[in-house]
């Protein structure tokens, strides 16, 4: 079931297009990421569904319901980029507040702050001023922050950025967490791996418009196909002629910009392999290592948006 | 070592922020306080106001009359109205107008002075002029002082000589037919003297004052020295509430601005009036706390007599600090960046605290300086305080303070509202 609808999302700021057309769906209980380059039209995008900028065309709708992009449904979480915490109250005390401002009181504020601090782990320095807190701890405050009113739909733009990879990994065990509750979570990151690892469905965005959407299986078999990537380390480099007789039948063999690097893309790596270090053994060369790798988000990622610097 | 200097001269020439306070700033400032204080032409000059009641009706009451009337230093106003409309001044609506702060002196001229300065001359001996002043102008008196002097000398010379001749023949005999012809002939053209005004006809300086003078503290406060703090304490009060006001406006929005807080804010249900009605009545709190404070340490250390002025103090302090937090909202909704804020209303702040009276009283600035002190915020926080302290006024004679600023926080709030839409729906 779809939680959140955007359908052919537009928005020009001056004579720059931001979102020129943008068409996705969040369902129901999925972590998806919304992936694109620098000024994509990412940020304006999870801004238009919080009601922070009025579409010029297009329509998004939550829960079958029409937003007007005038002011941020009670039914949405925010979590933006920024450390929006107040620095000099505690942890407790931010959530108090955030809290309080999203209609929570009495029982229910207590009940609230209790649960998100036991979700991101802060309960025993529930007493200390963010201030003292490292950047990891910051982060999941900021989260827990955004859902603290326990909405049903979530937007983060990028909420792991700055942390080191063990409160990462806790604030995304605390997303699925929150997924697994029911809570839809749509979430902006740089982090192509992360996305790859921990997200259900991948949404690329580029020049304001969605290109590729669907699960990792699904953006590969759209984009870069189902090869693996083989990498052969060779004890000394082979020469044009030698290239030439390893490369064989083997479409996209060739040697990297180290001579003894040599790269081959393979359909059916346990069938094609062993005659492709046979063709290497009889150049008089040894094989030190070999690395095989399927295909990346990364891979797709650039496929799909070139390898064009975004400023 | 040349190039620090070319990446520090690099880094001014592309701050505009750092160029205006390094350049403009002092200019600014050099000329807002050389106008202020040191005078522009007959800007300059400041002409004191004066009340003028004539309770004598005699010639020499209406010569010393068209005297003041004619000096350059002063305004005469002889009815209520100082533009000669309304009833004549009598001595009780003088005093009003000392009170009120309308003038800062008025003159009395009393019943029996024309008759004893003809017949006794320089040697005086008739009722006193009082001089009815609001001491907290210690200069406006002296001043009137000094040219009431001269006028006495200078606008009837004919019948001071009128009155020295009664003398010189009560004690010396009387005059041959002689001697009072040639004096029939001179008292005349004695006369046309003082009419034209009388310069080089008698030395002002010259001689003792041929009329008494009294100057009476129509103020009749009991505690002088803690009442006169009081203006002291109102006008420091006031420039540093507006610049708390606008380092808590600024801290409250555009540092919540950057640091995202602001952007969570309006995603709340409170939207952008109740994040600045919020933060108006934060800051107005605790403006309001600030003056109190100082107003205390006024009270433990000076004597400033809070306690029995507390309701008026209560309200001139809530409108101003409602009025200044407002104030603050404008400036920091303004502003694109704190360095922005801090150069823009240290300019306003200090321009604002000169021409309003918080640095030198408005009184002894120039007419001209003292009604465009009236286009700032501090000179009417100021004139409500000194109406409470020192005029010992009712609280609803402070009517016209209290609208102001209360419009003024109107007017700011709804300025600071429609600024603030830029952090609103793009």
């Amino acid at each position: 079931m779809n939680v959140l609808s955007i359908r052919d999302a537009r928005k020009n700021f001056g004579q720059t297009p931001a979102l020129n057309g943008a068409s996705f769906d969040l369902r129901q209980g999925e972590l998806l990421a919304l992936l694109g380059p620098n000024g994509a039209g990412k940020t304006t995008l999870i801004r238009a569904i919080a009601g922070r900028v009025r579409l010029d065309g297009g329509e998004i709708r939550l829960f079958d319901r029409v937003l007007d992009g005038r002011q941020t449904s009670r039914e949405l979480g925010i979590v933006p980029q920024e450390i929006a915490l107040y620095p000099l109250l505690t942890a407790r005390e931010n959530l108090q507040a955030f809290g309080g401002l999203y209609g929570l009181s009495g029982q229910q504020l207590s009940k609230n702050v209790d649960w998100a601090l036991e979700r991101i782990g802060l309960s025993d320095r529930a007493s200390e001023i963010v201030k003292q807190f490292s950047g990891g701890m910051r982060r999941r405050l900021n989260i827990a922050c955004g859902v603290l009113h326990q909405p049903r739909v979530v937007l983060l733009d990028e909420p792991t950025v700055g942390v080191d990879p063990q409160s990462r990994d806790r604030i995304y065990d605390m997303l699925a967490d929150l997924a697994a509750s029911g809570v839809s979570l749509l979430l902006t990151t740089h982090h192509l791996e992360e996305a790859e690892a921990r997200c259900s469905r991948t949404v690329i965005i580029d020049h304001g418009k969605v290109i590729a959407a669907g699960t990792m299986s699904e953006l590969v078999d759209q984009t870069v196909g189902r090869y693996r990537l083989v990498t052969l380390r060779l004890d000394a480099a082979l020469d044009a002629q030698s290239l030439l007789d390893v490369s064989g039948a083997s479409n996209g063999t060739g040697m990297d910009a180290d001579p003894r690097i040599v790269k081959a893309r393979l359909r059916d790596v346990a069938a094609e392999l062993p005659p492709l270090l046979e063709r290497i053994r009889t150049t008089g060369r040894a094989v030190d290592d070999v690395d095989v790798r399927g295909p990346s988000l990364q891979s797709v990622f650039i496929h799909l948006t070139g390898r064009e610097l975004r400023e | 070592m040349g190039t620090l200097l070319w990446v520090g001269w690099t880094n001014l020439r592309r701050d505009r922020v750092a160029q205006m306070l390094t350049f403009l700033l002092p200019i600014v400032f050099f000329s807002i306080f050389a106008t202020v204080f040191g005078g522009q032409g007959d800007v300059a000059t400041a002409r004191i106001r004066i009340g003028v009641v004539d309770e004598d009706h005699s010639e020499v009451s209406a010569r010393l009359i068209e005297g003041l009337k004619n000096e350059k230093g002063l305004r005469a106003q002889t009815t209520a109205e100082g533009s000669g409309a309304g009833p004549l001044l009598d001595r009780s609506a003088a005093e009003r107008l000392v009170r009120a702060g309308d003038v800062p002196v008025a003159v009395v001229i009393p019943s029996g002075l024309g008759d004893a300065f003809s017949k006794n001359g320089f040697a005086g001996g008739g009722p006193a002029i009082e001089l009815l002043s609001d001491v907290s102008d210690r200069i406006a008196p002296q001043v009137v002082l000094g040219l009431l002097q001269k006028v006495a000398m200078t606008a009837a010379p004919d019948l001071l000589m009128q009155g020295g001749m009664h003398q010189f023949e009560k004690y010396a005999g009387a005059m041959t037919p002689q001697q009072k012809a040639a004096v029939d002939v001179w008292l005349p053209r004695l006369k046309a003297q003082g009419r034209s005004g009388g310069a080089g006809a008698v030395d002002g300086s010259a001689g003792t004052m041929p009329i008494g003078v009294q100057v009476v503290d129509v103020m009749r406060t009991d505690n002088r020295r803690g009442s006169l703090i009081s203006f002291y304490a109102a006008g420091i009060g006031v420039m540093f509430l507006l610049f708390s006001s606008v380092g808590g406006a600024g801290g409250a929005l555009l540092e919540e601005a950057e640091a995202g807080t602001l952007e969570r804010l309006l995603s709340t249900n409170i939207g952008m009036t109740g994040v600045l009605i919020g933060k108006w009545i934060l800051l107005a709190l605790i403006g309001c706390l600030q003056l109190t404070v100082m107003f205390l340490w006024g009270k433990i250390a000076f004597g400033l007599p809070l306690f029995s002025h507390l309701p008026g103090f209560a309200v001139m302090t809530v409108v101003t600090a409602s009025a200044a937090a407002a104030l603050g909202l404008v400036l920091a909704t303004l502003a694109r960046s704190r360095a922005q804020l801090s150069g823009f209303s240290t300019i306003l702040i200090l321009t604002m605290s000169a021409l309003g009276g918080s640095m030198f009283p408005r009184f002894l600035m120039s007419e001209t300086m003292q009604r465009f002190g009236l286009l700032t915020f501090n000179a009417w926080a100021l004139d409500g305080y000194l109406k409470v302290f020192w005029r010992q006024a009712a609280i609803w004679e402070l009517w016209p303070q209290v609208l102001v600023l209360v419009m003024l926080a109107a007017v700011f709030l709804t300025t600071a509202r429609l600024i603030a839409r830029r952090w609103e729906t793009a």
